[in-house]
């Protein structure tokens, strides 16, 4: 029971990391390699803010700021002149503004770990005297919170339906008068968001910060958004929650332990194998 | 004044020259149709006017307006809508979603409901599938939904680019008839198709392009009946 809540909870930090990966690809085409250090520099923002303010409520609205205006600015500054350009240059790019967001981190803070307190919040006994960490019981009830929203907002307003577009057909949706670059920053401001909410209930697992925190979840979460269907959102929630229960049950059975990460990665490989597409993944028709 | 003036209007595909400074305009409650074969220039010279490809040259006056560089999303409120080649609907969207994405630059609810009726009432299939995603419709019922989804938003110019390709010939009718039926109300009407026939049957003028070169002109009735036209064109 505790290992399910757990896996949910993580499962849900992943979902929310994948959002951010598949809406990015969906719209811009692009597989945005940066978007694991956006978590990073959340988690240093967190750190830093929590340092000056002592209290973890500002420091989270502080770091949502900060990686939102974080992806406008790389879009912006980094991808936007290469639009049109081929998607391996743009993939290249990505890499280097990821290494290149590791290392101003490593020179500001250097790169040891440092820790993070969030405050401990207690624990409920459940049903079955289970005990559940109120921070899990947080994180999972935010992170469905922000799903929910999130396709709400895709699928019911003017503008989701605008990004649904985009991610179609760019070439019709810019004959409709939708502007395809106001779309793809929307989506980068929104990824940003998700990865800075990412960040917070990450820490609120790990109270620990280093440059290189978000490689791991980013590559997790990707693979989760490619399990699911790169492209899809209902797929990013689903593959990053599965990933996240397989990654805590494994953990939990000493056999398999060890191999957890194998595990996650040999799952991917296998669904491909099945669905190249991913769980939800288009498969696409042409009707002439 | 023409509505849509075209002067000498050129595009490159690397170093091929693809419309090699071609003009033509578009005078307000006209319908023009651009014929030609395949390869042209037909759908290049479309996407060129909405600056879906970049221009090598030309200018491109709408309405008074210079629109040479203007982007393709600026244009829509301006007046000028395309229904591209291939129909282009969202295939993953409802139909009423879709309708709704060609309204996407207009302000006043009321009218854009008003809208969304009329185009129900002259396509009551479009209505009873307002809930189906658009991608299960047949091709002439994605026709009659691309070209209802351009006329969402109250164009005064509506480019159409091969709107009977594909179709089988009642629905070919029917979309002609809608042309016809949609200039009645005012919308200008740029044309670009294939089947002659029927595109200089109800076209007021038409410009015929040969290998990105206007090679004649004249009243749609008259190129219909210009021999040279008919052996190229209309099978003899």
């Amino acid at each position: 029971m505790n290992t399910l809540i757990n896996g949910l909870c993580l499962g849900g930090i992943y979902a929310l990391i994948a959002l951010g990966y598949t809406m990015v690809y969906g719209i811009a085409k692009m597989l945005n390699f940066a978007h694991g250090d956006i978590i990073m520099v959340g988690a240093y923002t967190i750190f830093s803010t929590l340092a000056l303010m002592g209290h973890p409520i500002p420091a989270v609205i502080v770091a949502v700021v900060v990686c939102t205006v974080l992806g406008l600015l790389t879009e912006r500054v980094a991808y936007r002149p290469l639009r049109g350009a081929s998607p391996l240059a743009v993939l290249i790019t990505a890499i280097g503004v990821s290494y290149l967001l590791q290392s101003i981190a490593q020179l500001i803070y250097g790169s040891k770990s440092q820790s993070v307190s969030m405050g401990n919040l207690g624990s409920v006994t459940l049903f079955n005297n289970v005990s559940v960490s109120i921070s899990s019981i947080l994180t999972l009830g935010l992170c469905l919170i922000i799903m929910v929203a999130l396709t709400l907002f895709v699928k019911k307003t003017k503008v989701g339906c605008a990004m649904l577009a985009v991610s179609e057909d760019r070439a019709a949706a810019q004959l409709m008068g939708i502007n395809v670059n106001g779309i793809i920053t929307l989506t980068f401001a929104i990824g940003s968001a998700l990865a800075a909410f990412a960040s917070t209930f990450y820490l609120m697992q790990i109270p620990s910060v280093t440059p290189t925190l978000g490689s791991m979840p980013g590559i997790k979460a990707f693979t989760a958004a490619v399990i699911g269907g790169i492209g899809s959102i209902p797929g990013a929630m689903i593959g990053g929650i599965l990933l996240g229960v397989i990654e805590k049950f494994a953990l939990s059975v000493p056999v398999l332990a060890p191999y957890t990460t194998a595990i996650e990665f040999g799952l991917l490989i296998v669904i491909l194998l099945f669905r190249p597409t991913g769980l939800l993944g288009k498969k696409r028709r042409e009707k002439v | 004044m023409a509505l849509l003036e075209v002067e000498n209007l050129a595009v490159s595909y690397g170093l091929i020259q693809a419309i090699k400074g071609i003009s033509f305009e578009v005078n307000e409650g006209e319908i023009v149709a651009l014929i030609g074969a395949n390869g042209a220039g037909k759908t290049t010279t479309m996407h060129a006017l909405c600056n879906l490809i970049p221009k090598q040259a030309g200018k491109v006056t709408f309405d008074g307006k210079d629109v040479t560089g203007v982007a393709a999303h600026k244009l829509v409120p301006m007046g000028i809508a395309q229904v591209p080649e291939g129909r282009r609907i969202f295939q993953e969207l409802t139909v009423a979603e879709n309708l709704r994405l060609g309204s996407y630059t207009r302000k006043n609810k009321k009218e854009i409901e008003e809208s969304l009726e009329k185009m129900y009432e002259r396509f009551p299939i479009l209505k009873e599938r307002s809930k189906q995603i658009a991608g299960t419709l047949s091709g002439g019922e994605q026709q009659m939904l691309a070209m209802s989804r351009a006329l969402m938003s109250h164009p005064k110019l509506l480019l159409l680019d091969e709107p009977s390709m594909g179709l089988s010939p009642l629905y070919v009718n029917t979309i002609f008839d809608m042309i016809k039926q949609v200039n009645s109300e005012e919308t200008t009407v740029l044309l670009v198709e294939q089947n002659a026939k029927k595109a200089l049957a109800i076209a007021d003028r038409a410009y015929v392009l040969e290998i990105g070169k206007i090679a004649k002109s004249g009243k749609g009735a008259e190129l219909l009946e210009d021999d040279s036209i008919r052996r190229a064109y209309l099978g003899g």
